[in-house]
């Protein structure tokens, strides 16, 4: 038997063998006695507690210049509160509600046409049974994952530009051109398939993670039953990533308002501040650019919230229809 | 919070199973087409990038732009150009440099701190488990960060491509998930040989959990790798850049590149005449290379779950 001065929990033979009456050893001891035994655990923790605490908790308080006017030779503490003078002037401001409209569309575009297809390239990447070309077709479409959106923006640039190689194609068997990285008018469709090009292939990993781990007799049983590989797909496999499914939308409407901010700074020059105006490049170019920080904090702010919010009514939502959402009810 | 780690990967049958009906020939083209097209999607812009960069002025010209069949001949000229530029061999090392530097602080944090919150029962886990997670949903936004980090001198300086990001909650949980998964009897016993935390770390935990570790640090080196936004944000000066501002200023904003010998015929000599295309493709070759060699010894890692594991976390 284990004795006092051992740290850790109840062990194996304990939970196996209770001494009657006996609560769990955990329970005897005090917190202070705890902190001690943890002590190096604590100490392991540190450096990213101060990290956070830094760069994201502090960050966090700063949210408070959205209700200042902020001005760089005061700093925080001196320059002067004005209320809710700038979320006033945001609620007005027709250029903050275009890029709110922009987010708000291409999230809408993107949820519709991304989010299905690493489902269905999960599915159909299932059905091979050769694993040498499972793992191959894997290892190719992981690749653009890691690609940053400058090298896949400059990709796409030199594929789809004026001067890529569709256009030259195009010239030289004298068909009409496009030039799709400057048209702001299919702006949210280009988006759309950059981040399809670059993370639908990353996105099926849970996904096939989901189908790996459905009991394989089920198939069978229903196969037995005289399923077919349709009524197998519906029955089966569909329900068994139905969870994970729930969960990755519930993650997408936390991001809902981040639209890819690198992509559409990277591409503004090219298509213009109409179409690739989202909030986070508005924060960007109202805040830090033209050094009006407390506006540009504001619009943070508002986003932050509105995320926060999306988030937590997803979850809700998932919950409502019995699955686990973020965490378990 | 339930912790799902590793789950457990039923094998699929490499044979058919004899109750499976035989796949149509229809759906097996089917399938094998829209397999085939998304590889090609991938794969033929990197290879023209690729054949664009080691390409001839001649070839350039025949392609009239991207090259996929060089018809005028290959040459290295375009690589000898870009190292001879100080500008973009200097960025080469910023890149190189904060990815090294970055990615081991990073690790060397991340790793602590997801086998910090791994034993089960430690004082106040939950709480500083919670700690990291809001920072996951809920953030101050881009305007107070920026002014946090140039009050803390960041501005102009290396440490701001590292520092601000240099943990991620989510890469925190996945490691903790597999942490957690580490055999108990294996860490009871080497807690009955005199084991304190840290040894435990290293000599139990660490040793068993190669496979997450090894990916974690290619995600977080890539991150450092393919960082652009905090370069663009806190280095005003070109002299400091890293490689992806420099594919962001000369080949997307397609601004002329300083010292590149190509922007004025006279600075051609004792060079061969290259397309300005060749050059920049060789840059952005140069970028995608450490990507290519890498990713792909990694990718059976990637499918244990590794993610699953950690939403679910």
């Amino acid at each position: 038997m284990a004795t006092i001065t051992q740290p850790g929990e109840a062990e194996p033979d304990e939970i196996s063998a209770p001494v009657p009456g006996a609560p769990p050893r955990a329970n005897k001891l005090s917190r202070w006695q705890k902190f001690k035994r943890d002590r190096s655990l604590l100490v392991m923790v540190l450096p990213t507690i101060v990290l956070l605490i830094v760069f994201a908790y502090i960050p966090m308080l700063g949210t408070v210049t959205a209700f200042q006017q902020y001005d760089i030779y005061s700093g925080f503490r001196q320059s002067p509160w004005v209320g809710f003078y700038q979320f006033e002037r945001l609620f007005t401001d027709p250029i903050f509600w275009h890029a709110l409209e922009n987010t708000l569309v291409i999230s809408a575009v993107q949820l519709v046409l991304y989010f299905p297809i690493p489902i269905i390239l999960a599915l159909l990447l299932n059905t091979i049974l050769s694993t040498r070309i499972r793992s191959f077709i894997q290892t190719i479409v992981y690749l653009p994952h890691f690609f940053s959106f400058v090298l896949v923006v400059a990709i796409f640039m030199e594929m789809l530009g004026g001067a890529g190689a569709l256009n030259t194609f195009l010239i030289q068997h004298d068909l009409p051109t496009w030039d799709i990285m400057t048209d702001p008018g299919s702006f949210k469709y280009l988006v759309t398939v950059q981040m399809i090009w670059k993370e639908a292939g990353w996105g099926i990993i849970v996904f096939l993670a989901a189908l790996a781990m459905i009991d394989q007799s089920l198939y069978e049983a229903a196969a037995a039953d005289g399923a077919g590989r349709w009524r197998r797909l519906w029955h089966i496999t569909l329900p068994g990533i139905r969870g994970v499914v729930v969960l990755m939308l519930v993650l997408r409407m936390g991001s809902a308002l981040t639209v890819g901010f690198e992509q559409m700074l990277i591409q503004r020059q090219a298509v213009g501040r109409d179409a690739s105006e989202v909030l986070d490049t508005f924060s960007y170019f109202y805040g830090v650019v033209a050094n009006n920080f407390s506006y540009g904090a504001a619009a943070g702010l508002f986003k932050g919230v509105l995320s926060l919010i999306l988030i937590l009514a997803a979850n809700k939502l998932a919950h409502a229809i019995g699955e686990d959402g973020l965490y378990r009810k | 919070m339930t912790v799902l780690t590793e789950p457990k990967i039923a094998r699929r049958p490499k044979q058919r199973p004899s109750w499976e009906e035989k796949p149509t020939a229809a759906g097996q083209a089917g399938k094998a087409t829209v397999l085939i097209a998304t590889v090609a999607i991938i794969l033929v812009p990197i290879y023209m990038i690729v054949m664009t960069s080691l390409s001839t002025q001649k070839s350039v010209n025949l392609a009239g732009g991207m090259v996929f069949i060089p018809q005028g001949g290959i040459t290295t000229e375009a690589y000898r150009q870009i190292f001879d530029n100080p500008l973009i061999l200097h960025s080469l090392w910023v890149s190189v440099w904060t990815t090294v530097v970055g990615t081991a602080f990073s690790m060397f944090v991340s790793v602590l701190c997801a086998y910090g919150l791994s034993r089960k029962g430690s004082f106040g886990h939950r709480t500083l488990l919670a700690i990291l997670v809001i920072t996951m949903f809920f953030s101050g936004g881009l305007i107070p960060g920026f002014l946090l980090v140039s009050a803390l001198g960041g501005y102009g300086s290396y440490w701001s491509l590292i520092l601000p990001g240099a943990v991620n909650v989510f890469n925190i949980l996945i490691l903790r998930g597999f942490f957690m998964a580490t055999s108990e009897e294996m860490i009871e016993a080497a807690r009955l040989d005199g084991a304190g935390e840290w040894r435990t770390l290293w000599s139990v935990v660490l040793p068993t959990s190669k496979a997450v570790l090894a990916v974690i640090t290619l995600i977080y080196a890539m991150t450092y790798w393919g960082s652009f936004f905090n370069a663009l944000l806190y280095l005003p000066d070109n002299g400091m850049w890293p490689l992806q501002m420099i594919i962001y200023t000369y080949t997307i904003q397609a601004n002329p590149m300083p010292g590149s010998g190509i922007t004025t015929i006279g600075q051609n000599l004792g060079h061969q005449q290259i397309a300005p295309l060749s050059l920049q493709m060789a840059v952005v070759t140069l970028t995608l290379v450490p990507i290519l060699v890498v990713t792909p010894f990694m990718q059976k890692h990637f499918t244990k779950g590794v993610l699953l594991g950690a939403i679910k976390g």
